[in-house]
């Protein structure tokens, strides 16, 4: 008893001392078990019923100070269950205590050691935390602290939702303590990030009579402390993107907006740079007027350039440790001006034309291509490829840089995600008039290509055979037979039968460019005529929307105007009758589309077209076009009349 | 009556009867640019009908401007220029131009130039001229080739530009949106500008009279940020301890100098500093002072006589300012020469027994002629110490005159023997309580330490509190805290009536006990805390120069507490005797101008003093009366103030109190970054640092 009567005192010496001197703290737990035990013996005393609230207060206090030092000190608290510990203790009334507790525990969530699943395992934590926020400015700004740091993707932010964060916060947002507001703050932050359902309710609720977009209006002042600029301004992001505010609201076109383009100047430090771009990135990513307005705005174009001069030259030689910050921001800083380059030039031509030209733009995105770092490659590539939306710098910069080259290596052995954008973009490098077409075919990308539409991940698949049908359009018959080749019937079929239609239009869309001009046509079906008609007929007769029954109908058309390769469709008669049944059918495109079928066939001028006419007048073709010449659609009527000369020629 | 103050800074515009339109302009831009002393450094209000090209056309009150030249090609290039420069005071200055139309080709200019720059060009095109262009967006820096800038602008947007006069830059906007820098190193003095090119373009103008579209005040705000915090975060590194010395030293020798006797040892005590005067005599320049502000100047004449003998006879300008001052006293009644005639102030009758029979003697010695005439009227309570016979054997007349029942004066006694008399003190306040005690304007010096303290003001104040009620010194302390928590409530008022109110409730609990006979440190302290001669600063620094400052609000507690005691007021307390010493009084003032007129040649000031002076008579109610502002108890402040100054530069003490000097300088620090353009000046005004 005498050790337990002697113990506040001495707790209070060490709870100042550890506070003030790490070196103290992390020597506590020294390898030396003995000293691991003391930790152990605070968390006993902490849990003792029988110890006095101040002595288990003091515990508290000297615990929170262990937990400043290392992350060793964290995880080894964490192996002695502290965290439970500590909840238990905020059930007792006395609030020094629970103040003290809060404290720990915050200091505790907010180490990157710490799981925050941690403190959803209990469902009544989070509403027990919710009850004490009214206790204490304390409890407030600790209690928003763990939340906001605790609250990690959509299934967090809906626990703290459904526990009424939103009311429980919102009037913290009109706190005297700044460090109250400026938590409250980041909680709302975090909360609606990426979350509709959250930002929905924001933008309804009010404090004081001020709605809260009023409210986080007023924290974007100019005078406000950046920190709090910069997360008022991601809240009014969020609820921007869920659309809960317009994008043409005075309060994101003439205050979020310019607020995140000054977190993008100089003056910022190099995080609140990187956050400002990251977030404004986001704001204007589909919006094309706020991506007008972002490009005039303080030259931003121009800024960004400067997040590609880090490491700077002088800091490298005058000052070690400024070296060493730069160097661990450079990559942050270029991934975020990526990022923010890539959504400016989304959608307006000038503005890609803008960044294109600012300096050593291209040769940045290029280096940023082969970057260590995945962050920057997938940011350099989501640059490139919005830059490549733009017909004319496909033609010009793109092709002066041999962009393709590192997008190829790219394109080896990454992972998804950077496929995904990477091979969207070689896509459009992959279009008839860019200038990078060849060189990409002879370095090996139908290989590539191929392999990706083998992929499990569905854009993969969507993006190589997307790609592949850019680049048999129009190609020489090389291509063509090399991408049949490269494909294998098989994985064609595979693909025709694929569960999404995306890869079943862009497949048919690929087969149509295969089979295009005559002799190519001929060619192909004759190796692979057997293999294609049999795919026609089975997408004909299965469940499929009309775009597809339509592409379907038009390789058939394509293989009808082949020479030799119209004796495939003239000898099935199964073939014959569908096509039959589609200049009948109740829609127009497809009608249209069977038309071009028939024309295809019985074209006067090419050998054997009498016996065609022959076949297709027995099978009643005739008395349908007859029927389609009096159509109330024009271009049904002509073609019919079209195809009805034919036969009086 | 302190708005008044404040408007008479803008007096240019205040004066002129104006339009509605045109006053809310006035008060856009006084919002915008509090720090610009509009009469000296006008702002821009309209395009100069004066400053243009031919081709230039003005229209709607000069805010339109239209093109009406050829518009052949660049020669054909036309400008105006605004009524006035942009002054460095701005801090940030700002306008807008609406394009109208952008006419045939929209060759349009916005700007600045500095005055004489062509005005047959765009703005941009010439040295100290610089534009940013409609057509191409450019922006032009003196020079006939653009930089790619910004977008280009046509019909319909709002073009702004920011000057900021801190840093010497400038930036546009478009429609709301800043466009970012467009020149730096800007020189001082430029005009706004437009400039056209081609027939039926046409822009207006605001330079305020509308709101802008671009948030200018966030920016401003921002800047203001700065360098507040530039201010707050100046190094003092390890001269700390210095710096808190210092700043001791400056709010005890300000409590020294104006007198504040008991506070100023309490806060030595507090602060373990050491005061240079020594006590006696910051208690006798208290007393005189008090005399000089309850209008009983000719007591405190005589009793600057006896402690600093020699002193106004070699000041003689000084004695002529206070003579003026005792006949402006005794036209109000409150001079004891003729006060001791009215039935209606027994207890300083009570308190001079020599008084009464005294003026007899003075009745009968009309018809003396005091050649000197300088002394004489001092003499009012018949009582001079040899010393200061000796120091006036200059004018023999004089002292034989005035040295007759030197002894029957009690209270001379006291002031020969410099020091703490329990009936003197007692006597001087109950007569001095009704004026003192009205004045409940709080020390606005320790209100203005703790925040030049930096560090933590706080913290430091309540050490210093919590210290002193452990000391002796308890209860001036508290006094001194009290009052100024009354301070914080009384100040914002500025309305008479609130102030009125406060004036009278604190009055009446410190008149008793002032009047009471014990004469503890205590009690005195309370009447310091309340009463503050000089202690009033002006709401509007500019006033500030140099230590010289008035106040005003004063004015009103005081009139309220005068009307409180004799609710009509009459020539010299109406009493006939005390108007007939009065006007005896006036003619050996008058002689005594003649004299200093002979000996020194004429003194302009001096006549009108006494034309001043003498014209009260001339008006049957001299208080209400074009001069009867003199009858103002707050005039004798400017008079206490020079006696006190004067005492001080005697007995080779400074003349200021560093306190004050330091908070002139500062003033007129801003005042010539102004002058020399240093546009920072607007952020950092002494104002927003005072309470």
């Amino acid at each position: 008893m005498a050790c337990v009567l002697e113990a506040p005192l001495r707790m209070s010496v060490l709870s100042e001392v550890t506070a003030s001197s790490r070196h103290y703290v992390d020597r506590l737990f020294d390898l030396d078990p003995q000293k691991v035990l003391q930790g152990v013996m605070l968390l006993y005393l902490l849990q003792q019923e029988t110890s006095s609230t101040e002595l288990r207060t003091e515990c508290a206090v000297v615990l929170g100070s262990l937990a400043m030092g290392t992350e060793n000190n964290v995880k080894s608290l964490l192996d002695c269950h502290i965290i439970p510990a500590l909840l238990q203790g905020l059930l007792l009334p006395d609030l020094k205590f629970i103040e003290a507790c809060l404290r720990c525990l915050r200091t505790i969530f907010i180490s990157p050691v710490t799981p925050e699943e941690l403190l959803y395992t209990d469902a009544t934590v989070i509403s027990h935390l919710m009850a004490l926020l009214s206790r204490s400015r304390y409890t407030q700004e600790y209690i928003c602290q763990i939340f906001s740091h605790c609250c990690k993707g959509p299934d967090h932010q809906t626990i703290l939702f459904n526990h009424g964060a939103v009311q429980n916060i919102a009037h913290l947002l009109v706190s005297t303590s700044y460090k109250v507001r400026m938590q409250a703050l980041k909680c709302f932050s975090v909360l609606a990030f990426e979350n509709p359902q959250v930002s929905m309710t924001l933008v309804n609720v009010s404090v004081d009579g001020e709605l809260l977009p009023q409210i986080f209006v007023k924290m974007l002042q100019r005078d406000k402390p950046i920190e709090m600029q910069l997360t008022s301004a991601k809240c009014l992001t969020s609820m921007c993107r869920a659309g809960a505010i317009r994008t043409d609201d005075s309060c994101i076109v003439l205050k979020t907006l310019p607020c995140l383009v000054r977190m993008c100047s100089k003056e910022r430090l190099l995080e609140e740079r990187v956050e400002g771009a990251e977030t404004l990135a986001y704001l204007i990513e589909t919006d094309v007027e706020l991506q007008r307005i972002a490009s005039i705005t303080d030259h931003l174009i121009v800024m960004l350039a400067d997040y590609f001069k880090y490491p700077s030259s002088v800091s490298a030689i005058t000052d070690i440790k400024r070296l060493d910050h730069d160097l661990k921001h450079a990559h942050e800083l270029r991934q975020a001006a990526f990022k923010l380059y890539a959504s400016l030039g989304a959608n307006d031509e000038d503005i890609r034309k803008k960044i294109i030209e600012t300096e050593n733009m291209m040769d940045r995105i290029v280096n940023g291509l082969s970057e260590s770092s995945i962050k920057v490659r997938l940011a350099a590539v989501r640059c490139l490829h919005s830059l490549s939306r733009s017909v004319q710098q496909l033609r010009t910069s793109f092709q002066d840089h041999a962009v393709w080259k590192p997008l190829m290596k790219v394109l080896q052995n990454a992972p998804n995600e950077i496929l995904v954008v990477a091979s969207s973009t070689l896509c459009n490098l992959l279009l008839e008039f860019s200038p990078s077409k060849e060189p990409i075919l002879e370095s090996g990308a139908i290989e590539l290509l191929c392999s990706l539409t083998q992929s499990e991940n569905l854009a993969l698949r969507v993006n190589g055979i997307w790609a592949l049908m850019n680049m048999a359009f129009q190609a020489e018959q090389k291509i063509k037979s090399d991408i049949l080749r490269g494909l294998s019937t098989e994985q064609l079929f595979q693909l025709l039968s694929d569960s999404d239609v995306n890869v079943l239009m862009k497949t048919l869309g690929l087969l149509r460019n295969l089979l295009s001009t005559r002799p190519h046509i001929d060619h192909i079906m004759s190796t692979h005529g057997k293999q294609i008609m049999q795919a026609v007929t089975l997408i004909l007769e299965g469940e499929h929307n009309i775009e597809v029954k339509e592409q379907t109908l038009c390789i058939l058309a394509n293989i009808a105007d082949g020479t030799t390769a119209k004796e495939l469709i003239m000898t099935n008669d199964d073939i014959l009758q569908k096509i039959k049944y589609y200049m009948s059918h109740s829609n127009a495109k497809l009608q249209l589309a069977a038309m071009f079928c028939i024309s295809n066939l019985i074209w006067n001028e090419e050998e054997g077209s009498q016996e065609r006419q022959d076949k297709l007048r027995d099978m009643g073709i005739v008395d349908i076009l007859h029927k389609l010449s009096q159509s109330s659609d024009p271009n049904l009527c002509d073609k019919a009349k079209t195809a009805l000369q034919q036969y009086l020629a | 009556m302190a708005d008044a103050g404040a408007g008479s800074l803008h007096g240019g515009d205040a004066a002129l009867p104006c339009p509605p339109e045109e006053q809310e302009l006035s008060q856009r831009l006084r919002r915008l640019y509090p720090a610009v002393n509009q009469e000296e450094t006008p702002l821009p209000r309209s395009w100069s009908p004066k400053d243009k090209y031919n081709y230039i056309g003005l229209s709607q009150g000069n805010l339109r401007v239209h093109y009406k030249g050829h518009g052949k090609n660049h020669k054909d290039a036309a400008s105006v220029r605004a009524t006035h420069p942009i002054p460095a005071a701005c801090g940030i200055y700002y306008f807008e131009v609406k394009i109208v139309s952008k006419g045939r080709d929209g060759y349009m200019g916005i700007g600045l130039s500095a005055q004489g720059v062509n005005m047959n060009r765009l703005p941009g095109w010439d040295k100290h001229s610089y534009g940013y262009h409609g057509d191409d967006g450019h922006s032009f820096c003196s020079s006939g080739t653009g930089q790619p800038y910004g977008p280009t602008f046509t019909t319909g947007d709002v073009i702004g530009c920011c000057v900021n006069l801190i840093n010497n830059t400038c930036f546009y906007t478009k429609n709301g949106h800043s466009l970012g820098i467009a020149f730096t190193d800007l020189p001082s003095n430029l005009y706004p500008t437009v400039g056209l090119q081609t027939p039926g373009e046409i822009v207006d103008a605001n330079f305020g009279q509308q709101p802008f579209v671009f948030d200018i005040e966030d920016y401003m705000r921002e800047w203001r940020a700065k360098i507040q915090s530039t201010i707050k975060r100046f190094p003092i590194g390890d001269r700390l301890g210095e710096w808190q010395a210092m700043l001791q030293n400056m709010v005890s020798s300000y409590l020294v100098h104006h007198g504040y006797c008991s506070t100023a040892t309490a806060f030595a005590r507090v602060t373990d500093t050491t005061i240079q005067e020594e006590q006696t005599s910051i208690k006798n320049r208290q007393r005189i002072q008090k005399l000089v502000l309850a209008g009983r100047v000719g007591e405190a004449i005589e009793a600057t006589q006896q402690l600093y003998p020699g002193l106004l006879e070699h000041n003689p300008n000084l004695l002529f300012m206070l003579k003026c001052r005792q006949f402006v006293e005794m036209v109000n009644g409150t001079d004891s020469e003729v006060r001791c005639f009215s039935a209606r102030s027994p207890r300083s009758q009570d308190s001079y027994p020599g008084s009464p029979s005294l003026s007899p003697r003075h009745g009968s010695s009309n018809s003396h002629v005091h050649s000197t005439g300088a002394d004489s009227p001092t003499c009012s309570n018949g009582v001079m110490s040899t010393k200061s016979k000796q120091s006036h054997s200059k004018y023999p007349t004089l002292s034989s005159s005035s040295s007759s029942s030197s002894s029957s004066s009690p209270s001379s006694v006291n002031y020969s023997e410099s020091n703490s008399t329990d009936s003197t003190k007692s006597q001087q306040h109950s007569s001095t309580s009704n004026q003192e005690t009205s004045r409940c304007k709080p020390v606005p010096v320790l209100l203005l330490w703790p925040r030049l303290g930096g560090s933590s003001p706080e913290e430091y104040y309540d050490a210093l509190v919590s210290n002193a009620e452990l000391s002796h010194g308890t209860d001036a302390v508290r006094a001194q805290h009290d009052s100024l928590h009354r301070s914080s409530a009384v100040e914002p008022l500025l309305l008479p009536q609130p102030a009125d109110d406060c004036s009278k409730q604190l009055a009446r609990p410190l008149v008793g006990e002032a009047a009471a006979p014990v004469n503890t440190g205590d009690s005195e302290m309370e009447m310091e805390a309340e009463h503050y001669p000089n202690g009033v600063l002006e709401n509007s620094s500019t006033r500030i120069m140099n230590g010289t400052y008035k106040h005003e609000e004063i004015l009103q507690t005081d009139e309220s507490s005068m009307e409180d005691s004799c609710p009509q007021r009459q020539l010299c307390g109406g009493n006939h005797a005390a108007t007939e010493r009065m006007i005896q009084f006036g003619r050996e003032l008058q002689m005594l101008s003649e004299q200093l007129c002979r000996e020194y040649g004429k003194n302009t000031v001096h006549k009108k003093m006494l034309q001043d002076a003498f014209s009260l008579l001339a008006y049957s109610d001299p208080w209400n009366c074009p001069v009867g502002q003199q009858l103002d108890p707050i005039q004798r402040e400017p008079v206490c103030a020079a006696l006190n100054s004067a005492i001080l530069e005697s007995q080779n003490l400074p003349k200021q109190p560093p306190l004050m000097l330091a908070l002139g300088q500062a003033s007129e620090c801003l005042r010539l970054m102004a002058r020399v353009g240093l546009g920072s000046c607007s952020f950092a005004r002494v104002d927003d640092y005072l309470h």
